[in-house]
């Protein structure tokens, strides 16, 4: 066997990891790295405009698809620039592996040029990360950080590369399997564990599901809706975990949190037994933790014991994954023919209906004005439901969540998390990569949809139609809402007084661009764009600039506490609360 | 936890991020030259130490973590201590008091001496409280380390 350069163990590597596309931006450190690329085709780069753009991107590629992303950046700020989309990653558990160039070893630490501590730069923010300052070690390292990527609770790895290292020649192996004697992730549940829990969610008088994005990245979503429909609960999914049960099912009753629907709320705070999947009781979902839940025992399984009584203190702590933990606990309820108490049961749905009745999405129609939550409600009709969908981050990151229905998992993208703006455009272009013959709509707003323009030429040079829907109000609108509510409508720095006309600007870039004005044109422009199969398509739609996003939980409230649109106008929230944010 | 460089910022950045607070923090190779050993003082309620505890298991440096307050330990601190020592009476009950406390003098000036402790931190504080202030030049800490005790032993 010959020996090879690091740069071409890289490539190999890459090719035996089975790495259909890498999204990066070449420089200085890496020119040998995209030197072998240049000579094959398996491993397609696709040449973004800014590095964040090819972290979101290969994020939503790994949304989509379930396999991990893979991105290549060069040093210094070919890093700083990815760590936005890194950080992203990381807080919705995205399995990603981000290779870095690094200067070369004799200059680490002098201050060389494009020279940045990426390590440390990126350690808060990843699941790991190695500096690689031997090539022998480089494709057992490589290995590693996909192995760390994909396992356990997913998430980005980080793995630096010194230039010398690329250049220095050794033999090639790719090992099929890696062993970590610090890491090794529980996947299989505790029995005694599950059987307990089995008991606690059969004696229940008012039980509630609540999962989270742990179901979606586990695949586990057959098992959930199977459970689901055995127990006849009702459900509701976090921001991250709509999909995983069908949105359009009768069990479900809306997303829950500071947006969440009134029913799916107020039956957190009043069950007696609180299964959660998959989720991690973050503070947009629990609000005032004295307050969360205040009857209920608790399940909780996830497979990250660190999620475990964080937040909440829980009672029936299971660590596994969760189709694995979901299987066993169908496993013990079919098999001893198990029952839930159908009277209790029947009564609590009494009560959810009853909740239900307040229709918490009902919001103002209009002629004249174009309402964002028609928008997407035609958006759903228009596309059967069927389209996957990203957002970026605001108001209509919520209406999107709340008026789309979803009814598969991996069929929603957003970042939850870290809430990054700018995340929806690239991340829909990493969709389309995955699933090239499907619909994909990024539903965005003029603040986000600023943040990451330049990928539209990305998108142009390879040809990933997307549709762009834009809920253009002229406001940074969900600031705009807290500033009407808590900050007596001193819109402070809020109102973007010059807007390009997006039209032109879609145009510029070689897409087609819309502009639609009125409530009785959305449907038609819909239909247009979506026909377009080949075609980037940019909707601006100009939407009423003041709508507010409802229901809400201000800040500081219980779930029982919550604003519902064309009631609650105005709101005031005390001091406590305003800590909170 | 592994021998690597950068195992030991993971773990400082870890407490640094999540707002944990590190009384002490001592660290060095083992018998087994690819693993070091940690011993890391820190405080906080159940739920805190349970926390810190999960999230420094889930660094994939960290091969091994115990908890030494859940079990019957040694802890043991080392310190140097370099006073002041002119005159015979300052001499006299400096050395004195050395010898109470299991110390040893390890350097003699004419005007100084420095001294080696061991023992518990509190036993370290106990001896400085019974120097008189004006006489401490400089104190050096290594920071708690610790061992179960019996056959039980961390071993990977």
């Amino acid at each position: 066997m010959e020996p090879i350069t690091g740069a071409e163990i890289l490539v190999r590597c890459l090719k035996d990891e089975g790495v259909e596309y890498l999204f990066g931006y070449p420089g200085g450190s890496v020119l040998h790295i995209y030197d072998e690329l240049y000579k094959q085709e398996a491993v397609k780069h696709i040449l973004v405009r800014h590095e964040q753009g090819a972290v979101h991107a290969a994020d939503g590629y790994s949304r989509a698809s379930g396999k991990p992303g893979v991105v290549l950046v060069t040093s210094g700020p070919g890093v700083t620039n990815a760590v936005t989309g890194i950080a992203t990653a990381y807080m919705d558990s995205v399995p990603m592996v981000i290779f870095s160039g690094q200067v070369p070893t004799a200059l680490i630490g002098n201050d060389a040029f494009q020279e940045v501590d990426t390590v440390g730069i990126t350690l808060p923010c990843v699941k790991h990360n190695f500096l690689v300052k031997d090539v022998r070690l480089l494709a057992e390292t490589v290995k590693k950080a996909f192995y760390i990527a994909m396992t356990g609770r997913p998430g980005p790895v980080l793995v630096d590369l010194p230039k010398d290292i690329t250049i220095t020649k050794t033999d090639y192996h790719y090992p099929k399997k890696v062993k970590l004697r610090s890491y090794s992730p529980t996947v299989k549940g505790h029995a005694g564990q599950i059987r307990k829990a089995v008991d606690m969610i059969l004696s229940a008088k008012r039980p509630m599901l609540y999962t989270g994005g742990g179901v979606v990245l586990s695949d586990g979503s057959a098992e959930l809706v199977e459970l689901t429909q055995l127990l006849g609960y009702p459900i509701t999914n976090t921001l991250m975990g709509l999909g995983a049960y069908p949105a359009t099912d009768k069990q479900f009753i809306g997303m829950l949190g500071m947006h969440g629907t009134y029913e799916a709320n107020m039956a957190m705070h009043e069950c007696d037994t609180l299964i959660a999947i998959g989720a991690r009781f973050d503070d947009r979902v629990t609000g005032k933790l004295e307050k969360f839940c205040p009857t209920a025992r608790i399940v909780h399984v996830d497979i990250d014991p660190s999620s475990i009584s964080k937040n909440v203190k829980v009672d029936i702590p299971i660590v596994g994954s969760v189709p694995n933990v979901l299987r066993a606990m169908i496993n013990v309820i079919r098999d001893e023919k198990l029952k839930p108490d159908s009277e209790a049961l029947a009564d609590w749905w009494r009560q959810i209906n009853e909740w239900r009745k307040m229709e918490s999405l009902r919001y103002k129609p209009s002629t004249e004005v174009i309402k964002p939550q028609f928008v997407v409600e035609k958006l759903y009709e228009v596309t059967k439901g069927q389209a996957i969908i990203t957002s970026d981050v605001g108001q209509h990151q919520m209406w999107a969540a709340q008026y789309y229905l979803f009814d598969r998992p991996r069929q929603w993208i957003n970042s939850g998390g870290l809430g990054t703006m700018g995340f929806g455009l690239p991340a829909a272009m990493g969709a389309k990569f995955a699933f090239p013959d499907q619909d994909v709509a990024c539903i965005t707003g003029d603040g986000s949809i600023q943040m990451m323009l330049q990928e539209l030429a990305t998108m142009k040079q390879y040809n990933t139609p997307v549709k762009i829907i834009n809920l253009n109000n002229g406001y940074l609108g969900m600031v705009r809402q807290w500033q009407e509510f808590f900050y007596q409508k001193r819109y402070s720095m809020t109102y973007f007084e010059a807007l390009p006309n997006f039209v032109m600007l879609a145009e510029a870039y070689g897409h087609v661009g819309m502009k639609i004005e009125k409530p009785g044109d959305v449907e038609g422009a819909l239909r247009e764009a979506f026909a377009m199969k080949d075609r980037t398509v940019f909707l601006d739609f100009i939407t009423d600039p003041e709508e507010n996003v409802f229901p809400m939980i201000p800040a500081g409230g219980g779930q029982n506490e919550m604003l519902l649109a064309e009631r609650d106008d105005m709101v005031s929230t005390h001091e406590e609360g305003m800590v909170l944010v | 936890m592994e021998n690597e460089s950068g195992a030991l910022s993971r773990v400082a950045n870890l407490f640094s991020a999540r707002g944990y607070n590190i009384e002490s923090l001592t660290v060095a190779p083992t018998d087994d030259p690819t693993l070091s050993r940690l011993t890391l003082v820190t405080s906080g309620n159940e739920q805190i130490i349970e926390q810190i505890v999960k999230q420094l298991n889930k660094l994939i440096d960290v091969v091994k973590l115990i908890d030494l307050t859940e079990t019957d330990a040694i802890e043991r601190e080392l310190m140097l201590v370099k006073t002041k020592a002119t005159g015979g009476e300052q001499r006299a009950e400096i050395h004195r008091l050395a010898e109470i406390f299991d110390g040893h003098i390890l350097d003699v000036t004419d005007a100084t001496y420095t001294i080696e402790l061991t023992g518990r931190s509190e036993k370290l504080n106990n001896f400085l409280n019974a120097i008189e202030k004006d006489a401490i030049l400089e104190v050096v800490r290594s920071g708690t380390t610790g061992i179960a005790r019996g056959q039980k032993a961390l071993h990977v």
